[in-house]
């Protein structure tokens, strides 16, 4: 039985591909918000369209993927959110930029528009802005509750958001997340775009997870004109995804202890993480391997030179990460800081589909490399590690356990690397066509859904980062812990800002 | 630990030699930078990153700025928390709409004298996203810039020769 088999449908989008997408009416709409509901499948994305939106639904076992479109007759459809709360922020989303309501959502409140833009809806019906509003936080009210504005600008070193904490003494009550300070318009960049400049734009979207980005833009591209990517590219796709997850995960790992103020673990994985950087120099031209990867292949073939320097650098991982892990074990001072806090429970993370490290480390495996699966995965063996504990402690084991596993894969690809091409060109459909596509990131799955107009263009493309499943779950996390454990939480999500924002 | 920490004695540092001032960065600031700013600065300045709607590009390169490769402190440069600490501001991304005006009151609570550097090539003109109905542009159309440096993201390398550049001139 398949997902939309308990769905009626008024017709079936021919052009669409890996998966079917179903038109809806009502009825349809509904009984789609059931399964979320019984929890039969999960969110995988929602977006308008013009006068539709889109839902993508991805079933309980992994297996499988299904897209329901509802026609907005009068600009309005039944609010998912109502029912599934995972749909908030996209519901929100979608009014600010296509003038689209979702009627019965309990937040009506703007989301990405912060009121600047000059404008309203930029992807609909463009209307002339009212003045700008100011933002309604939820109100809270208890006896000696004080508030803690924190951003747009950070005391760091990354990206703005707004953050405003509800406290009692040092416990936090609540936080709101207030996002969409680095709204830079790149769906409406995206139409109309060649698929060149929207590759680009693709690789652009998040920098940390530019080849994962651009590897589902490819991916979408190839399914929607039935293009074949030859196998040797493929192969460095996944060096460079795998290259990419270790520096991210070195980073990650470090900065975490580094907000427990362990600043050797930090001195340590930065070492890593700049060898591998250099390491993907060595091999494609560009440390983070931005604009490598384009539909029909790969940019570049890896240099004579870079296959010894991946070696070495894995060598030099496997000669210092174990003694590090061991580090990381044994210190009593930073395990009192991570274990046990910012605990997300896995209930959460199923009703919400979060995936990447703050699914696996609440028990929810879902590894876009697994299933739906993409070449070359497939023909590599890995692990996805899952564990149940949901706290910060095992977000880093995650990250840990995931480190171990894209070495592994790294030596699988270089010893069955294919030879051959690196790129075939993608030839346009006469007519439109649309492809999904969904890479792993390192923080988790990115969706990009997208249609093609006859002469290969790009007519409307979605790019969904992982966080929007799992910022909301931060907020969750954070509840009744203390404020000083809140850079450490944070920084075990390391959800993104820009791939959120768009 | 002791393991590790010994191993980090005995190999001696990993930090490399700084590259050269960027000479195109030179002749930019010169205009720039008067000669009682420096005298009151000494050799060191205090930075403060803004990320005005970038990829996050921009910041990983900075900070690769601190790790024992690049070290950027035995330069006399540190990151700072709050602008009012800082000399210099370095501003990565396009300007979003909406960064706008956080940007402009970073800009303000900054005290005088003050550099702004635009660091990548979308604060140089706002790059892959200019045009947008919500990108207001590079930094230079919402507060003045000292000195710009390019790449996409500019590498720590790349990075350093520009803050060199700057200090020569300023501190």
């Amino acid at each position: 039985m398949t997902l939309l088999d308990s769905i009626i449908q008024r017709e079936t989008a021919k052009q669409h591909r890996p998966w079917p997408r179903a038109i809806v009416g009502e009825d349809g709409w509904r009984q789609a918000i059931d399964l979320l509901v019984e929890g039969r499948c999960s969110l995988l994305g929602m977006w308008g369209d013009a006068p539709v939106v889109h839902m993508a639904l991805l079933a309980e076992d992994f297996r499988e993927i299904a897209v329901v479109t509802y026609v907005c007759a009068d600009g309005s459809y039944p609010s998912v959110s109502a029912r599934h709360p995972a749909a908030g922020r996209l519901e929100r989303a979608i009014r600010d930029l296509y003038g689209l309501d979702a009627v019965g959502a309990p937040d009506n409140r703007s989301w990405l528009d912060l009121g600047f833009w000059g404008m309203r809806h930029p992807l609909g019906k463009r209307a002339t802005a009212d003045k700008p509003q100011p933002y309604q936080f939820l109100p809270v009210e208890g006896e000696g509750l004080h508030q803690i504005p924190v951003g747009p600008v950070h005391a760091g070193i990354i990206e703005p958001g707004h953050f405003r904490f509800t406290a009692n003494g040092e416990h936090v009550v609540r936080l709101e997340q207030r996002l969409g300070y680095v709204h830079k318009g790149i769906e409406s960049l995206m139409e109309g775009a060649p698929l060149e400049r929207a590759a680009q734009l693709a690789s652009h979207t998040s920098g940390d997870s530019t080849v994962a980005y651009a590897f589902a833009f490819a991916q979408a591209v190839e399914v929607a004109t039935q293009a074949t990517v030859p196998p040797r590219a493929t192969y460095l796709r996944a060096l460079m995804a795998e290259l990419e997850r270790l520096a991210n995960h070195f980073g990650d790992i470090g900065a975490i202890c580094n907000d427990a103020a362990f600043a050797l673990m930090h001195a340590q994985t930065s070492i890593l993480r700049e060898g591998t950087l250099r390491a993907a120099e060595a091999c494609f031209g560009h440390r983070l391997m931005m604009d490598e990867i384009v539909p029909g292949g790969v940019v570049r073939d890896i240099a004579e030179t870079g296959v010894g320097q991946v070696q070495a650098l894995l060598a030099k991982i496997r000669s210092t990460f174990p003694r590090l892990v061991e580090l990381y074990d044994n210190t009593a001072s930073l395990q009192d800081r991570t274990v046990t806090t910012g605990i997300v429970k896995p209930e959460y993370v199923r009703q919400f589909g979060a995936g990447g490290y703050v699914g696996r480390a609440s028990g929810r495996g879902f590894d876009a490399r697994r299933m739906p699966g993409c070449a070359p995965y497939g023909q590599l063996t890995f692990d996805v590690p899952v564990l149940d504990a949901g706290d910060v402690n095992a977000r880093v084991w995650i990250r840990i356990r995931e480190v171990e596993q894209s070495m592994a894969l790294i030596d699988q690809i270089l010893n069955h690397l294919p030879a051959g091409k690196i790129y075939t060109p993608v030839k346009p459909k006469a007519k439109a066509c649309e492809g999904l596509g969904l890479a792993e990131a390192f923080r988790g799955d990115v969706l990009v859904w997208l249609r093609l107009d006859g002469k290969g263009r790009v007519e409307r493309c979605h790019l969904r980062d992982p966080s929007w499943f799992q910022w909301p779950l931060l907020e969750v996390a954070i509840k009744d812990n203390i404020v000083a454990d809140f850079p450490l939480c944070n920084k075990s999500f390391n959800c993104s800002y820009s791939g959120h924002d768009l | 630990m002791r393991r590790t920490l010994f191993e980090s004695f005995a190999h001696g540092p990993l930090t490399e030699p700084a590259p050269a001032p960027d000479e195109t960065g030179l002749v930019e600031l010169a205009k720039a930078v008067n000669r009682a700013a420096r005298v009151k600065l000494g050799r060191s300045l205090s930075i403060r990153q803004v990320d005005a709607g970038s990829c996050n590009g921009c910041e990983l390169e900075i900070h690769a700025l601190n790790n024992a490769f690049y070290d950027l402190e035995r330069l006399g440069l540190h990151f700072v928390a709050s602008p009012r600490h800082a000399d210099v501001l370095m501003v990565t991304g396009p300007v979003t709409k909406n960064m706008r005006e956080a940007l402009l009151r970073t800009y303000n609570a900054t005290p005088d004298p003050k550099w702004v550097i635009a660091v990548g090539a979308c604060a140089a003109d706002g790059g892959v996203f200019a045009g947008s109905y919500a990108v207001a542009g590079g930094v230079k159309d919402v507060v003045p810039v000292d000195l710009t440096i390019p790449g996409c993201p500019p590498n720590p390398r790349q990075l350093l020769a520009g803050l060199q550049a700057l200090l020569q001139n300023a501190a």
